[in-house]
């Protein structure tokens, strides 16, 4: 009793399930590669450096957020000196106008859920 | 001494990634190539072995009643007579770990009573290592899905569902880092489990470890770029290779944890994993008198047949009048 | 051994320690303490099996005698066995040492031995294994448990293996159902390679091939056996029953473990096969030539227990029954269960047991046509086919020891409790961690009952008879049931040792106990010529 069929079975239910990435893939036929990103504005850099923003923006917008609403402290000073207003719409979103091509593409890339910013701020775009 | 070997060797492999940043073609591409390839072949291959060799005999391990007779209640889960049975039978042994649910404590008391004692703490620590480690690696299908599978986002929101900080805390990342303590715990400080352990029982805790704990220090602590990490894996998964710059080394860590984790497991204790699907005591039915089982290499052996007997006690049989087949 | 000092209860509980010693197993030698290990087979039988280096040989000398070639020897065995047998090669590979099954295994229990662990029983093989059959093993070595194989190891080998029942109650609690009876199979044929066995394995080996019977009684010797038991039956309830040998044209071919015919309290257990029946009026048949149900093989290798197991088809066929009953007996049932189809099947020669009285098809043996007598008992008893006073049976205070093998190698639980409460009416359950699929060892088993052995099997049978122990305590049990030759000859010395004042019997004992028939005197006296105490108890009443 070698029950040959049943361990085929089992090699290729494994196979399928570890290759999943890989099939996946060709049958979504998306490229896979990252979105490509509009920002169309008259600032040429960020609060931070665009590094820093791509891996720790929702930090910054926590404490922005913290700052704001509960210590009713409205304005980052920049390392350079340079003064900003501690707001998702007027600041942030004046270059990243548009919600649903800044964040929405990132976040969908890559996993990420909706965050609470929407709980209470409107996407200006969006009217 | 065992543990603390398996401890440096895992702080060498930190090392060996920290640095292996720097040569993000090779860490970043050729390992991790060559870790899923020895990992996929290799089990592959160990299944194939495995089933080559057959199973002579059917020896299920019964713990319950067997079915005999029709008034009396047979217990098809834990002494199956048929395949639904032994699909049953396995499906809790895999996804619950049924017979480690049995387990007991014996202890000596007044040195003189022995009593059993219900032990369950090794069931729920194995529990909780077990499926945290699957919901992470099914969690972990964000970055190797685009777009990413609607059940792995349902799957993420479950395990965030406290949404305590951000980003939000997963349930498994601190289950799994207190069951891997607690088992180590375990193999350090019970001390017949400390005397049965090898450095490779040590070595396997703390290279998951590892990877768990690098993991949870990129997500919540040293952050990393995860649409890079993405773009790479996705690269990888496509086969037209691109490293991206500046992706952190924390993360060329983890990975090559991973890597590591993916290659060693063929050739090591790891295997249990395909190898409960294997083990003849728990995925046979315990139908053994009423369908017979066959044994490919059934050997012809020499036996005593009625005929030798015969001849033997020939005389003695005539002597207290017994019948015979032949008369001389 | 008999002139020693025995080691008293107190002293063997006092010096349990579970604590592992300071070195590790690896570098831990092997220790041959007397009264802790079985002789050595003489030569003669390994001889008469056709056995391979047969020599002689004693376990406690420095030298055993190995061939030069030992090494390879063992290494050919292991590469055949692990192409032969799935469950060598997967059991060897997935052991992640959990421990689960360290206190599960009644040897270890106690004696504290860690190497009496199921999962360092193993590792003597695994290491081996992975260092001379792995790749991670040649790399790694120790780190991954490999070791080299040693005349040492083999001692070793020896010594662990021959101190495992294969009673499977570690398989139970393993989560890769890992079965050390496998193991321990496994562990014995390689030894059979080097002429390394024990005698009292062997030697009833040799025996039941020659003349069909463990202790090599001659057909004469039986016949008259089974006419005493006849005529004890007449002495003690005043029937006459019929116990016909060979004969050909019988419905039911009957086998049981030698043992009933000679070993005592297994003889009581006879006369109540007899006394049922006669009271159902079974057209049956004993065979001289298959007189052992009992399988010494199934110690020795898997060739042997073939060999010896061959003789029931073989004479089921030459005297042209329909179907065969078995009765009370472990490792007997282990084989017939799980072994004798495979190996010595088909049966076409037989017809699907139907019991004569009720017509109950028994399907479940539909293949191998052999059932076990609890079960052909019971099936008599549900349909009231039997004339029971369980009031006979008054005198004893019953609790019930699953044997190891019909347990969890069959899963024969509820049948002899059906019928123990059918013909008693004072039972009472161990606790449930030592009953059932979880059920103790008597320590004795696999061959491992013998003299010599004493100390390691009182050790072994501790977590056996400790829970006797309870229930005497608890319900005042003066009696233990059970179902297999081998308990009834190695619990009684055991629970001796241990429980004193409790005695052992077979569950056919009571059905004869209890069994009204036709003709019967006025049962004054049980099986055993004991008086019952019924009279007294009406008085008192």
């Amino acid at each position: 009793m070698r029950d040959t069929a049943k361990v085929i079975i089992g090699i290729l239910v494994f196979l399928v399930l570890v290759t999943t990435p890989f099939w996946y893939g060709k049958i979504a036929a998306e490229s896979g590669k990252p979105p490509v990103l509009k920002v169309g504005t008259a600032e040429k850099e960020c609060v931070m450096s665009k590094d820093f923003m791509r891996a720790n923006h929702m930090d910054l917008l926590n404490e922005w957020r913290d700052h704001v609403v509960r210590e009713a402290d409205r304005v980052y000073v920049r390392e350079d000196g340079r003064r900003f207003d501690k707001s998702l719409g007027n600041t942030c979103m004046k270059c990243h106008t548009d919600k649903k091509e800044f964040c929405d593409k990132c976040h969908s890339y890559s996993g990420v859920k909706e965050p609470f910013c929407w709980d209470c701020h409107n996407d200006p775009n969006a009217r | 001494m065992n543990f603390i070997t398996s401890f440096l060797l895992t702080v060498g492999l930190f090392i060996v990634g920290y640095f292996g940043s720097r040569l993000p073609f090779v860490f970043g591409l050729v390992i991790p190539y060559t870790a899923l390839t020895l990992f996929v072949l290799g089990l592959v291959c160990r299944m194939i072995a495995w089933a080559r060799v057959p199973v002579p005999f059917r020896i299920p391990t019964t713990c319950g009643q067997q079915r005999s007779l029709s008034w009396i209640k047979s217990n098809n889960l834990e002494s199956p007579f048929n395949l639904l049975g032994v699909v049953g039978r396995m499906f809790l042994e895999v996804f619950f770990f049924r017979s480690l649910f049995r387990n007991t404590k014996a202890e000596l008391y007044d040195g003189t009573r022995l009593v059993y004692g219900s032990n369950k703490f090794l069931w729920v620590g194995a529990m909780a290592f077990h499926w945290s480690f699957l919901l992470i690696v099914l969690r972990h299908f964000r970055f190797f899905t685009e777009p990413v599978l609607p059940c792995v986002l349902w799957l993420q929101d479950l395990d965030g569902l406290f949404e305590i900080a951000v980003p939000a805390f997963y349930l498994t990342n601190f289950f799994i880092v207190a069951a891997l303590g607690y088992l180590l715990a375990r193999r350090l400080f019970n001390p017949q489990v400390r005397y049965i352990s090898l450095g490779s029982d040590y070595f396997a805790l703390f290279l998951i470890l590892a990877i768990a704990l690098t993991g949870i220090w990129m997500r919540y602590i040293d952050k990393v770029d995860v649409v890079k990490i993405k773009e790479l894996v996705m690269s990888l998964v496509a086969f037209a290779p691109v490293v991206p710059d500046g992706i952190g080394w924390l993360f060329f860590v983890h990975l090559f944890f991973v890597c590591v984790l993916l290659a060693y497991f063929p050739f090591s204790k790891l295997l249990h994993m395909p190898g409960v699907f294997f083990s003849p005591t728990r995925n046979l039915a315990n139908n053994n008198r009423a369908k017979r089982h066959i044994n490919p290499w059934n050997p012809e052996v020499k036996c005593h047949t009625y005929e030798e007997w015969e001849d033997e006690f020939r005389d003695t049989l005539k002597r207290i009048g017994l019948p015979l087949d032949k008369a001389e | 051994m008999s002139e020693e000092k025995k080691i008293k209860p107190n002293e063997i509980l006092a010096g349990i320690d579970y604590n592992p010693p300071a070195t590790g197993w690896m570098d831990t030698p092997v220790d041959f303490k007397k009264g802790t290990f079985c002789n050595s087979v003489p030569a003669k039988f390994m001889e008469y099996l056709g056995q391979p280096q047969p020599h002689e040989w004693k376990s406690y000398q420095d030298d055993w005698g190995l061939p030069d070639n030992w090494r390879e020897i063992i290494f050919e065995g292991m590469r055949e066995r692990l192409k032969k047998f799935r469950t060598f090669r997967v059991f060897m590979d997935i052991c992640v040492r959990c421990g689960a099954c360290a206190d599960k295994c009644h040897f270890f229990i106690g004696s504290g031995d860690p190497k009496n662990m199921p999962v360092l029983r193993a590792e003597l093989l695994r290491a081996v294994y992975k260092r001379d059959f792995t790749l991670a093993g040649k790399i790694m070595g120790r780190f991954v448990g490999a070791r080299k194989l040693t005349v040492q190891g083999i001692k070793e080998w020896f010594y662990y293996f021959f101190q495992c029942t294969e009673c499977r109650r570690c398989s139970v609690f393993c989560p890769y159902g890992i079965d050390t009876a496998e193991i321990t199979m496994m562990g014995r044929e390689l030894l059979n390679l080097l002429g390394l066995n024990i005698g009292w394995v062997t030697e009833p080996a040799a025996n039941c091939f020659r003349t069909g019977n463990h202790l090599g009684i001659e057909p004469h010797a039986f016949k008259d056996s089974i006419e005493f038991a006849c005529d004890d039956v007449f002495d003690n309830t005043g029937v006459k029953v019929e116990a016909p040998i060979n004969r050909k044209g019988a419905e039911v071919l009957f086998v049981s473990p030698s043992a009933d015919y000679f070993g005592t309290p297994h003889y009581y257990t006879l006369m109540g096969y007899l006394l049922l029946f006669h009271a159902v009026g079974l057209d049956y048949t004993w065979s001289a030539y298959a007189s052992e149900g009992g399988n010494f093989g199934l110690f020795h290798s898997h060739d042997m227990m073939k060999r010896l197991n061959n003789k029931i088809y073989h004479e089921a066929k030459r005297l042209k029954v329909k179907y065969i009953i078995g009765g009370e007996c472990g490792h007997m049932w282990r084989v017939l269960h799980q072994y004798m189809d495979t190996m010595n099947g088909p049966t076409d020669f037989l017809e699907v047991p139907v019991s004569h009285v009720t017509g109950t098809r028994f399907d479940h043996a539909a293949s191998t046509k052999m059932i076990h007598i609890s079960e052909f008992t019971a099936d008599l008893i549900k349909h009231n086919k039997l004339k029971l006073d369980p009031s006979r049976n008054n005198h004893w205070n019953i609790t019930f020891h699953d044997s190891c093998n019909p347990a969890r190698a069959m899963g024969l639980l509820e049948e002899p409790r059906y019928i123990i409460k059918n013909v008693c009416n004072n039972f009472h359950e161990m606790p449930e961690n030592t009953i059932r699929e979880q059920t103790f060892c008597c320590g004795s088993g696999s061959g491992l009952g013998t003299e010599e052995n004493m100390e390691m099997r009182l050790r072994g049978g501790l977590p056996r008879a400790n829970a006797v122990k309870y229930v005497k305590e608890k319900h005042g049990v003066n009696c233990l049931a059970c179902m297999c030759a081998i308990d009834k000859a190695t619990l009684p010395p055991l629970l001796e040792y241990w429980v004193p004042g409790v005695e052992v019997a077979g569950v056919h004992e009571f059905v004869g106990n209890a069994l009204n028939i036709e003709g019967q005197n006025e049962r004054t006296v049980d099986l055993r010529g004991e008086p019952i105490k019924e009279q007294e108890e009406k008085k008192d009443a």
